[in-house]
C-alpha cells in the first residue's frame, strides 16, 4: 500500500466522518439555536401545575420559537412550579406579558406561549411574569364536566 | 573455555506435568551446540528459557553471568538485544517485505540514519544470499528462502548468541544444506555461539561440536557428534538410526491385540 | 452395543460432576475476566508510552479499522434508514401525523442504531479481522519472535489497533446515522412525498444536540472501546492453531456483540433517566 494513497483514504474517512457529524448537528439536531446561549436573556414564572412540561421545551410567541425552558423547580414554600426559561435577545416583551402553558395539538408535547401586553417597559434579565396560566389538565377539565352534568341533572 | 550459556539443576513443570527434570548443560563461546530429543521432549521449553521467556521452577539459567529469571523487563530487552532467534517456520512478519523485516531491530533499537541501516541490511541479505529478494513479501518467498532472510534477521545486530528452534523443518535437501552451512559460516564469521534445537541427526551431526540428547525432561547422553554415531545406549542408537522399534515402542500402550480384537475366550 | 460394559458413575456422583464443570466453568470465566483486565490496563499504559514511536502505525489501522468498514456501514446506513422511514410512515400515517416521520427517523438513529448497528457491523467486519491477525500472528510466532527481538508487542502491536479502533468508531457511527438519516428522507421525502419542510423541521425540533446527538457519540466512543478491547485480547489469548484462531473469532463477535447491547442497555438507563 502506498503511503499517498493510504493517506488519501484516511483523510476521506475523517472527513466524511466530521462532515457526518456537523450534518447531523446542524441538519438534524438544533445545534444551531443550542450553541448561542450567550444571546439570551432569562425570565422567571410561576404555576399553579405544569402538566407534561419538560426542560427544554419550547418558549413560543405567536407559534414562533423564541426561547426554551431551562430550568423547572418546586418552590416549597408557594407550593407552586417555577419555572426559568431562556428567551432570544433579539425578542424583547413587556412587562405585563402573560405566560401559559399549551399543548400542541389534543396529544402533543406541551410548550409555553408569550403573548405580549401593552406595557411599554420591557422585560428585563431576571424579571418575574405575574400573569400565569397553568397547563390544562385532562383528568380535571373530565371531572369538571362530569360534576356539571350532574349538577344540571339533579337541578331538573 | 569461558561458558555463554550455564544451565544448572534447572525443573520446570506446566501445571502439574514435569517437562523439565534436573538438567544441566554449558555452552562454551564460540562453539555450536545441538540439543536433540524426540518432539515434546521439553527442548523448545529449554530455549525459551535461555530467552528469558519462561522462568525455571527451581535451578538458575545464566547467559554471560546474568541469571535470566532475575531480569527486570528493561534488563531482559537488554540482554534479549544480544540474541538472535531463528523460529521452526521463521516467523517473518508477514505485512512488511524482506528488507523490513531484516530491518525492523534495527530501525527500533537505533538512531540509525536510513541509508546506514540499507547498507546493513544490504549486507545481512548478502550474507544469506537474498540480497535480490529484497522487496518481496514474505508469503511470495518459498519456505527455505524464507528461512534464510529470518536467518538474516536472526543476526541483523550481530548478537552473541545465536538460537535456532528446528531450523530445518519441512525443507528439501537443498535448503536444509543451505542452512546448515550457514549455521555454521555464520557463527564463524560473527563469533558468535549457536544453539539448535532439532529433531534431524544426520543434518546437525555435520555441523555442530556437540551434542546433548533429552529423554522425556532429562538429559540421557551427550558427546561429541562421532560420540552420538557410535553410542551403544539403545535409546540413541533407535533415534540416530531411525530404527522403527526399540526403546520407544512402535505401538501405543493398550490392551493385548488378541483381547481388542475379541478373539479366542474374550468372544465366548 | 458397548463392548465394554460401563454403566457411568452413579447418579449421585454424576450430580457432583455437574457441579464441579460448573464451578471450574467460573472459576475460569473470572480468572481470564481478571487476565483480560490487566491486558486492557497494559495496553493503556504502554500504548499511551509509545503513542510517540508508533503514531505511524496507529494511522495505519485507521484505514484498516475504518475505511475498510466505510462501504459496509455506509450501505447499511442507508437501508436502515430506508426501512425505518417505510415503517414509520407505515404507522403514525393512520395517526394523520405523517410528518413525524422525521423525528421518529432521526431520534431511533442517533440515539440507539446508529451507535448499536454500527458497532455491531464493526465488531464483525473489524474485530473479527483484528482477532484473526493477531491469532495468526501469534500462531506464527511473530509475536514471541517479536518479544524475542526486545520489541514489546502490546506496544507495538496491540496498541496502535486500539487506538486505530476507538478512533473510527465515532466517526462510523455518525456516518452510519447521517446515511440512515439521508435514506429515510429518500423514501418519505422523495418516494411517498412527505413535505419536507415539515420533515426537516419536525426533526431539528425534537433532536437535542447534548441530550441526543452528544450521547449517541458518547455511546459509540464506548462501544468502540468494549470492541476492539475484546478483539485483541482475544486474537492475544488464542490457542495458536488454526482451531484456536477461528474459536477466538467467533468469540469475538459473540463477545462484542453481546458486551455492546448490555452496555447500550446500561448507557441508555443513564443518559435518558431524567427525560
Amino acid at each position: 500500500m502506498d503511503k499517498t494513497i493510504l493517506d488519501l483514504w484516511i483523510g476521506i474517512f475523517v472527513t466524511l466522518g466530521i462532515a457526518a457529524l456537523f450534518v447531523l448537528a446542524l441538519k438534524v439536531g438544533n445545534a444551531s439555536t443550542t450553541f448561542n446561549t450567550g444571546a439570551t436573556y432569562r425570565i422567571i414564572a410561576d404555576f399553579d401545575n405544569i402538566g407534561g412540561l419538560k426542560v427544554r421545551a419550547p418558549v413560543k410567541s405567536a407559534g414562533v420559537v423564541v426561547g426554551r425552558v431551562d430550568d423547572i423547580q418546586f418552590d416549597n414554600r408557594k407550593f407552586v412550579a417555577r419555572v426559568t426559561m431562556n428567551v432570544d435577545r433579539r425578542y424583547e416583551f413587556p412587562k405585563d406579558t402573560s405566560v401559559s402553558i399549551l399543548t400542541s395539538g389534543l396529544l402533543g408535547e406541551q410548550y409555553i406561549g408569550l403573548e405580549a401586553g401593552g406595557d411599554s417597559a420591557m422585560l428585563k434579565d431576571g424579571d418575574a411574569l405575574k400573569l400565569t396560566q397553568s397547563a390544562v389538565v385532562l383528568e380535571k377539565l373530565i371531572g369538571q364536566f362530569l360534576y356539571n352534568k350532574a349538577a344540571e341533572g339533579g337541578a331538573k | 573455555m569461558e561458558n555463554l550459556v550455564e544451565i544448572k539443576d534447572v525443573n520446570f513443570a506446566y501445571d502439574v506435568r514435569p517437562v523439565l527434570k534436573g538438567i544441566n548443560m554449558t555452552v562454551p563461546r564460540g562453539r555450536i551446540i545441538a540439543i536433540m530429543g524426540l518432539s515434546g521432549c521439553g527442548k523448545t521449553t529449554l530455549l525459551r528459557m535461555i530467552g528469558g521467556a519462561l522462568k525455571p521452577a527451581s535451578g538458575t539459567v545464566t547467559v554471560a553471568g546474568r541469571s535470566m529469571s532475575e531480569l527486570g523487563q528493561d534488563a531482559l530487552y537488554e540482554m534479549r538485544r544480544k540474541m538472535g532467534m531463528l523460529y521452526q517456520f521463521g516467523a517473518l512478519f508477514t505485512d512488511i517485505s524482506a528488507f523490513d523485516n531484516v530491518a525492523f531491530q534495527m530501525r527500533e533499537h537505533s538512531d540509525l540514519p536510513e541509508a546506514m541501516v540499507e547498507d546493513l541490511v544490504l549486507m545481512k541479505l548478502n550474507a544469506v544470499g537474498l540480497r535480490g529478494a529484497r522487496h518481496m513479501m514474505p508469503s511470495e518467498l518459498s519456505g527455505g528462502m524464507a528461512r534464510r532472510v529470518a536467518l538474516a534477521r536472526a543476526i541483523a545486530l550481530d548478537p552473541m548468541l545465536i538460537m535456532y528452534d528446528e531450523p530445518f523443518t519441512g525443507l528439501d535437501p537443498i535448503s536444509m544444506g543451505v542452512i546448515s552451512n550457514l549455521v555454521r559460516r555464520l557463527n564463524d564469521a560473527l563469533g558468535a555461539t549457536s544453539i539448535i534445537v532439532t529433531h534431524d541427526v544426520q543434518e546437525s551431526l555435520k555441523i555442530v561440536d556437540y551434542v546433548y540428547f533429552m529423554s522425556d525432561g532429562a538429559v540421557v547422553t551427550e558427546g561429541t557428534p562421532d560420540d552420538i554415531r557410535n553410542s551403544r545406549a539403545p535409546f540413541v542408537h533407535q533415534f540416530v538410526w531411525g530404527e522403527m522399534d526399540g526403546p520407544m515402542p512402535f505401538h501405543y500402550p493398550g490392551e493385548p491385540y488378541a483381547a481388542d480384537l475379541q478373539l479366542g475366550a474374550a468372544r465366548a | 452395543m458397548p463392548r465394554t460394559s460401563s454403566w457411568g458413575p452413579p447418579v449421585l456422583e454424576r450430580g457432583a460432576n455437574a457441579f464441579r464443570i460448573v464451578g471450574r466453568r467460573v472459576t475460569n470465566g473470572v480468572w481470564r475476566l481478571g487476565y483480560a483486565s490487566r491486558f486492557f490496563l497494559l495496553t493503556l499504559t504502554r500504548s499511551a508510552l509509545s503513542f510517540r514511536r508508533f503514531r505511524g502505525l496507529t494511522f495505519r489501522e485507521i484505514y484498516f479499522a475504518g475505511v475498510l468498514s466505510l462501504i459496509i456501514i455506509i450501505v447499511s446506513g442507508l437501508f436502515v434508514g430506508m426501512v425505518l422511514g417505510l415503517q414509520g410512515y407505515e404507522t403514525l400515517q393512520k395517526y394523520g401525523s405523517s410528518e413525524a416521520v422525521g423525528t421518529l427517523v432521526a431520534l431511533s438513529l442517533v440515539r440507539e442504531l446508529g451507535p448499536v448497528v454500527s458497532a455491531l457491523l464493526f465488531a464483525s467486519r473489524a474485530g473479527s479481522a483484528m482477532t484473526a491477525e493477531i491469532g495468526l500472528m501469534k500462531a506464527t510466532e511473530q509475536i514471541s519472535a517479536m518479544e524475542m527481538m526486545a520489541v514489546d508487542p502490546i506496544a507495538r502491536v496491540i496498541g496502535p489497533r486500539f487506538w486505530g479502533g476507538v478512533l473510527s468508531m465515532p466517526l462510523l457511527a455518525a456516518i452510519f446515522s447521517a446515511m440512515g438519516v439521508f435514506g429515510g428522507y429518500l423514501i418519505t421525502v422523495v418516494v411517498i412525498g412527505v413535505d419536507e419542510g415539515a420533515f426537516w423541521s419536525q426533526m431539528q425540533n425534537a433532536v437535542d444536540f447534548r441530550q441526543d446527538i452528544v450521547n449517541g457519540v458518547i455511546k459509540s466512543v464506548v462501544f468502540g472501546v468494549a470492541v476492539t478491547a475484546i478483539a485483541l485480547f482475544e486474537g492475544y489469548d488464542a490457542p495458536p492453531t488454526a482451531e484456536g484462531v477461528s474459536g477466538a473469532t467467533t468469540r469475538t463477535v459473540v463477545t462484542s456483540s453481546l458486551a455492546i447491547l448490555g452496555l447500550d442497555f446500561v448507557l441508555t438507563a443513564f443518559m435518558f433517566k431524567g427525560i
